[in-house]
């Protein structure tokens, strides 16, 4: 197996009293798309921040590209490229002249970077914008812009913390499919999501964060086998009834889970477990048989929802 | 690597000004203007006609003029480091995209503190050239006051910048212009000499550093005598400098690397 890019022992980040990343261990490998899944305030961007190198641990190792992000700060930024949650282009600015700035900020020639973007703006669909101001242009263009930004040192490890977040369907289909390209073209790339089918489309392996620790780990499929039942049936009842319904549910599934606003029956045939409720006389209101995802393995490590 | 790496953040200052440039030049060019002409001419005239002509041994435009050069350095070193330094921050986030790259805390802070720089030796040329045109001083003069202007400038931006990365909102910065750079710019012996205070006050008008930027810049450019040794005014301000670029450094450090 290749030298991992990244490898965090018992890496931990506390704010005052507050443990935002609490002795975690995870290894990234060159070439992968590495996610972390977890609701907000899992820990993280606190681990997305301190892999960048733009925070300092507070305890374990973290050793980037080889480097200690501590000593070799400015050496490992050099060859990341980083997309924040938060775009901050600087909106004043057109696009060009903000890669420009951000490509100086490395060090790279004028005609370097000239070239750099002609490629980095066929890439994000911008061609047309090169010379537009930042501020009117769309939430998934800037977003574009970023992650353009990001890579016009031609980084070994690009890192995207939450890229879709606030993005309509339509732009984050687009961004997906940009990112699947970087995936392809070898980049490496470590994602941050609480979106599990972001999580599922796009990586290779990831972890499940909670509370600032390392739930599981594993490839998505692996992780659905592992800690749920191939299929899920989804029931909703009338308001008021679920309690009572919950009650006569049981012994139906391997497993059943009672959300506030439906019952989830976990089995691997839903369509016969569908059957087995109709058998018993319950009636609920609607019926969903789906298979399972990683919101279903979040929902089994930590008894609670992805997104609250 | 410090050296080359500000030297981008200076180059990045002048790459936004290429954009910007326009929400400024009207304070650049017409507020001295405006001044000689009020204040220097306008009032200069009256006070010329009355005591003030004996009293200052000079015409009051030109007693003027070299000091209201230094005021307006610090007023463009402390408010090219609040606002925009608060945007850095807070606003547009541009600090902390610039720190996902090579470039570090003291790179950043430095490069600014550069960029600020550069703005003030523009800002006082410019006001150079307007007060000689105004015939308040000759051309070699003039420029001879710029430098002291410049540090001016540059002692005020630092102890700015220190002071706007400890803000959480811009509430402070206008407390910082209204109950700071307003007063001293009327009460530093810009306007009139600090002999003309009552007693008790005189001693902090020494205290202030714009007094100091005001000494250095109108007795060098009028060729007069100095009631406090320049090198000692250069040195204060320096110091105010030094210590104000330190603490900026660490400030930002505090704000930026959590």
């Amino acid at each position: 197996m290749p030298e991992a890019l990244v490898t965090a022992r018992g890496l931990t980040k506390r704010f005052g009293e507050l443990t935002a990343v609490d002795a975690v261990d995870f290894d990234v490998r060159p070439g992968e798309a590495f996610g972390f899944l977890g609701p907000n305030g899992a820990g993280k961007s606190s681990t997305m921040r301190m892999i960048a190198a733009v925070s300092p641990i507070s305890d374990g190792s973290l050793r980037v590209l080889g480097m200690d992000p501590d000593a070799d700060g400015p050496r490992i930024r050099a060859r990341l490229g980083v997309v924040p949650q938060e775009d901050n282009l600087d909106e004043e600015l057109s696009v060009y002249e903000n890669l420009l700035i951000y490509g100086r900020y490395f060090g790279m020639a004028k005609s370097k970077i000239d070239e750099r973007v002609r490629e980095l703006l066929a890439f994000a669909q911008l061609e047309e914008r090169r010379n537009s101001r930042v501020e009117p242009l769309s939430g998934g263009m800037k977003r574009r812009l970023t992650i353009a930004r990001g890579l016009i040192n031609e980084p070994d490890l690009l890192i995207l913390d939450e890229p879709t977040t606030g993005l309509d369907p339509q732009a984050r289909h687009l961004l997906w499919d940009r990112l699947y390209r970087l995936k392809q073209a070898g980049v490496t790339l470590i994602i941050t999501t609480h979106y599990m089918d972001e999580a599922e489309q796009l990586c290779d392996r990831l972890v499940i964060m909670d509370k600032g620790r390392i739930a599981a780990e594993g490839a998505p499929r692996e992780l659905i086998t592992r800690h749920s039942s191939r299929e899920v049936l989804e029931l909703r009842f009338p308001v008021g009834t679920q309690e009572e319904a919950a009650q006569r549910l049981e012994g139906l599934a391997q497993r059943t889970e009672v959300l506030p606003d439906r019952v989830l029956l976990y089995t691997d045939d839903a369509d016969r477990a569908a059957a087995d409720v109709a058998a018993r006389g319950i009636v609920p209101e609607a019926t969903v048989s789906r298979r399972s995802t990683l919101e279903d393995v979040f929902l089994t490590l930590t008894g609670r929802s992805l997104i609250d | 690597m410090a050296v080359p790496s500000s030297l981008r953040v200076v180059e990045a200052g002048a790459r936004v000004y290429r954009r910007t440039w326009r929400g400024s030049v009207i304070s650049t060019f017409l507020n001295p203007v405006l001044f000689l002409l009020a204040m220097g001419v306008g009032l200069g005239t009256l006070v010329d006609e009355g005591s003030g002509g004996a009293d200052l041994g000079i015409s009051y435009l030109k007693f003027l003029a070299p000091g209201l050069l230094a005021a307006t350095a610090m007023q463009t070193g402390a408010g090219d480091a609040s606002y925009p330094v608060m945007a850095g921050i807070k606003w547009r986030k541009t600090y902390h995209a610039a720190l996902a790259t090579p470039i570090g805390v003291a790179d950043l802070t430095i490069g600014h503190l550069g960029w600020v720089g550069v703005r003030l030796v523009f800002v006082t040329v410019v006001y150079a050239v307007i007060m000689t045109l105004f015939g308040a001083t000759s051309v070699f003069e003039s420029l001879l006051a710029v430098p002291p202007a410049v540090l001016t400038g540059l002692a005020f931006a630092a102890v700015v910048t220190a002071y706007t990365a400890t803000l959480k909102n811009e509430t402070g910065l206008s407390t910082l212009f209204r109950f700071g750079i307003v007063p001293l710019f009327l009460f530093s012996g810009t306007f009139f000499p600090i002999e003309q205070l009552p007693d008790y006050l005189e001693p902090f008008a020494y205290v202030t550093p714009l007094w100091h930027g005001v000494s250095l810049c109108r007795n060098l450019a009028l060729g007069l005598e100095f009631t406090v040794h320049p090198l000692l005014s250069v040195g204060y301000l320096g110091l105010w400098m030094a210590a104000g670029t330190w603490l900026s450094i660490r400030q930002m450090r505090k704000r930026l690397v959590l």
